[in-house]
């Protein structure tokens, strides 16, 4: 699926040529394919339908940069405004260390609430507070027994009581907290639907007894199309003030991130990648919005070209390229441009289509470059600039000068004219570059 | 008022305000027209069927709205109602349903499927409905890497009156399914109902780990595990058709049960898993209790949809 979509999108983009402005059909073509990624990815089919509005409106009329194509220039786009929607304006404050914070853990059923308790408590623990757990989940069989074990493995106490009424529970657990001077108290709470009126009644009661520094809403990253329902509820009910996004530590396109970021407008405060309880990370906006859009790896690519290749650098370079003006000095230096970017075959592993499997079996050896660099470097400015007068015994003179081979500078030669045939292609907006780059 | 029968009211509410909204769209343009499909088009993505298997229902609906030249709303969700089911059902089979009197003996069903989506809770309301038609029953604790999935089992075991066998943590989930497996011929079990940890399909040891699970349980009994179930919680989006996709590479599947339908989630991720995998959903569950699962219901199923 992932491939798949990544194709599809490059063989919509490869088809928009034109330069300049974004076009309005350009636009139109490029946003249908991205909605279906977003659907794909399970963002709310609602949230879409306001995003794809709002990025079509942003995207009117904008200047396609030199070093992008048309569809590079839309994936930005709609790329920069996912990071703007998941990031959150409001730096968290950190827990007060000099009295009791209070945390309260709240979710679906089988969210992995239990897990982030133990992780949340080892988190801050390492960061020098001294947590204690809190079984306020009378319901599942052994949810208490689950708690009491992962305290354990990571030497934190756990505050049960053998009682229905979880109220009864957190009054107890918060004076147990004060006597022994912890300064942050985690409830566990039962999984519950956000329609089982009963249940909510008493996660809004167990708050009030609380009144937590922060309720944090617990969504399995694999949530569908009904994340905004519950996240909604709960946010209405609780006024949650974050998320914890779990299990992304599998193939899940993570859209249900979106959904409830987009339906709280409440931060993603952490992520969770696995079962240890190891295994909770700071939430990244950008890894988040690549994911959704499962292009992670043209982005990275867009990024780097920007970074790389200013806009009038880019822009004398076609001209080169148009006029046929291209010289191997040139070439040395995108070759070195390149290396910049990173090694050779992660960059050709970037690049749209790099799926197939044409470029599965290409490898860049580094050391070829530095080959390259050397003959460059033992031409005459001249041969650099036109190398069509390189004849035989120039050839000669350039492979011992450059202590190398006639073979090897036969073979740069060459791979110089296909260059050139394929740069003009990269720069028409082209990226079937196959093979021809380096035929090693 | 029970679960199951809040579900039936709501079932039913759902069903008469899409036939509603439907004969709203009807009458106003006096045809089906395009619109009706995007609606349609809407709700069938919003029940988490994604975007392919609804552009495939759709365009065979068109179809047939075109070539039976349907345009009274009764027919056209009627038509829209038959190419679904069509989709969930085969057409050869009654039933897909658990077959809760099987006639092997002992009859070894294995549950598996992603963290936390409900294959303990499955398996203890799975044991309830065996017992009641008085069969020996033996759960197997093969999660042995949870905190507290022992207990939990034990804790089902014990409420509904069934012998439990386990190992301490830690222990080869294979080695507490070969004794089992032991014990349950010696002793004469009708029913063997093994739980598995939850794991997610792209961790390939663990999925290596099935595939041993599967080989145990043959080395024993040839043909068995007769049922290997996918739990799958209906709140899950289009991951889980790669989910099924990724668990069959190592064990072959049987059914689906789908959990967790007593909230607002339709399921609809079951349909992809149907459609591609041919994987039928066999039952689902409504609840946290013991009772609340219920055989698969193609038609009710397909009415929920469309709320
Ligand atoms: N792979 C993976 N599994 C996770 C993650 N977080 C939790 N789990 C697993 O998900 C399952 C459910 O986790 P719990 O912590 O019991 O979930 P819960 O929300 O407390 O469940 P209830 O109390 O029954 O509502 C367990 O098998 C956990 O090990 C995660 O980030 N990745
Ligand atoms: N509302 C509802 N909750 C359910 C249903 N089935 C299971 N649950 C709840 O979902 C949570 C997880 O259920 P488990 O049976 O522990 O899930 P599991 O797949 O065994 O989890 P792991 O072993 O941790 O992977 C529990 O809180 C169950 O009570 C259902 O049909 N409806
Ligand atoms: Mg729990
Ligand atoms: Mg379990």
């Amino acid at each position: 699926m992932f491939e798949s979509l990544t194709d599809k999108l490059n063989s919509v983009f490869s088809k928009l040529k034109s330069r300049g402005k974004l076009s309005e059909k350009d636009i139109k073509s490029g946003l249908r394919e991205i909605r279906l990624a977003l659907l794909e990815a399970d963002v709310n089919y609602k949230i879409v339908k306001d995003f794809i509005k709002s990025v079509e409106i942003k995207s009117l009329g904008e200047r396609v940069q030199k070093s992008l194509t048309p569809g590079q220039q839309i994936v930005k786009i709609v790329n920069e405004e996912l990071v703007q929607l998941m990031t959150c304006d409001v730096e968290e404050k950190p827990l007060p260390k000099n009295r009791t914070s209070k945390l309260l853990i709240v979710g679906l059923q089988g969210s992995g609430k239990t897990t982030a308790c133990g992780k949340l408590a080892l988190h801050y623990k390492k960061n020098g507070y001294e947590p204690i757990l809190v079984a306020a989940d009378v319901y599942r069989p052994a949810a208490i027994k689950q708690l009491e074990m992962l305290g354990k493995s990571i030497d934190i106490p756990v505050y049960t009581e053998d009682t229905t009424k979880v109220t009864r529970i957190a009054k107890g657990a918060l004076k147990y907290a004060a006597k022994e001077f912890r300064n942050l108290v985690i409830f566990d709470t039962a999984g519950r639907l956000h329609v089982d009126e009963k249940m909510m009644e008493e996660v809004e009661d167990l708050a009030k007894v609380i009144s937590p520094d922060q309720i944090l809403y617990v969504a399995d990253a694999m949530t569908g199309q009904d994340a905004v329902n519950s996240a909604k509820e709960f946010n209405e009910r609780l006024d949650l003030t974050g998320i914890i996004l779990t299990k992304l530590d599998g193939d899940a396109r993570g859209g249900a991130a979106l959904s409830v970021r987009a339906v709280t407008g409440k931060p993603i405060s952490f992520v969770s990648v696995g079962e240890k309880l190891s295994d909770l990370e700071a939430f990244h906006p950008d890894r988040i919005a690549s994911r959704i859009l499962g292009m992670g790896d043209m982005l990275t690519l867009i990024e780097k070209a920007e970074a790389v290749f200013e806009e009038d650098e880019a822009e004398k370079l076609q001209k080169k390229l148009q006029k046929n003006l291209f010289t191997l000095d040139d070439f040395l230096d995108q070759l070195r441009k390149m290396q910049n970017m990173g090694p050779m075959d992660e960059i050709l592993k970037m690049l749209p289509g790099s799926n197939s499997k044409l470029m599965k079996n290409i490898k860049v050896d580094e050391n070829e470059i530095k080959h390259i660099e050397a003959i460059i470097l033992a031409m005459t400015l001249k041969e650099r600039e036109h190398p069509d007068i390189i004849n035989g015994s120039r050839r000669h003179r350039i492979a011992q000068g450059s202590g190398t081979s006639l073979q090897r500078v036969n073979q740069l030669l060459k791979q110089f004219d296909q260059m050139k045939k394929m740069m003009k292609r990269f720069s028409k907006g082209h990226f079937d570059m196959g093979k021809q780059m380096f035929p090693m | 008022m029970s679960i199951v029968s809040s579900l039936k009211k709501k079932l039913a509410k759902t069903h008469n305000s899409f036939i509603k909204r439907l004969a709203e769209i009807v009458q106003l343009s006096g045809r089906v027209d395009e619109e009706l499909i995007e609606d349609i088009e809407d709700i069938l993505i919003q029940a988490d069927l994604g975007v392919s298997i609804t552009g495939k229902i759709t365009s065979r609906l068109e179809e047939q709205i075109r070539l039976q030249k349907l345009s009274k709303t009764e027919q056209v969700y009627k038509a829209l109602e038959n190419i679904i089911i069509t989709i969930l059902h085969d057409e050869y089979k009654d039933v897909d349903a658990i077959d809760f009197n099987p006639e092997e003996k002992p009859y070894v069903l294995l549950f598996i499927g992603v963290n936390g989506v409900g294959k303990t809770t499955t398996i203890a309301k799975c044991a309830q409905r065996f017992k009641n038609n008085g069969k020996k029953v033996l759960l197997v604790a093969g999660d042995t890497f949870r905190a507290a999935a022992i207990e939990q089992l034990e804790i089902w075991a014990k409420r509904i009156g069934v012998t439990i066998i386990g190992q301490e943590y830690g222990s080869d989930p294979s080695s507490v399914i070969f004794n089992a497996m032991q014990s349950a011929k010696a002793q004469s079990y009708d029913v063997v109902l093994i739980d598995t940890a939850g794991r997610l399909h792209t961790k390939i040891n663990l999925m290596r780990e099935l595939e041993k699970i599967k080989r145990t349980i043959q080395k024993h009994i040839s043909d068995a595990p007769h049922q290997v179930l996918l739990v799958v919680d209906a709140t899950t989006g289009q991951n889980g058709v790669q989910q099924a996709k990724k668990f069959l590479e190592s064990i072959p599947i049987d059914g689906i049960i789908l959990t967790k339908l007593d909230g607002t989630a339709k399921g609809g991720v079951a349909l992809g898993i149907k459609d591609s995998l041919q994987i039928p959903i066999k039952a689902i569950g409504v609840g946290e209790q013991i009772d609340d699962l219920k055989d698969f219901d193609a038609t009710e199923f397909v009415k929920a949809i469309f709320e």
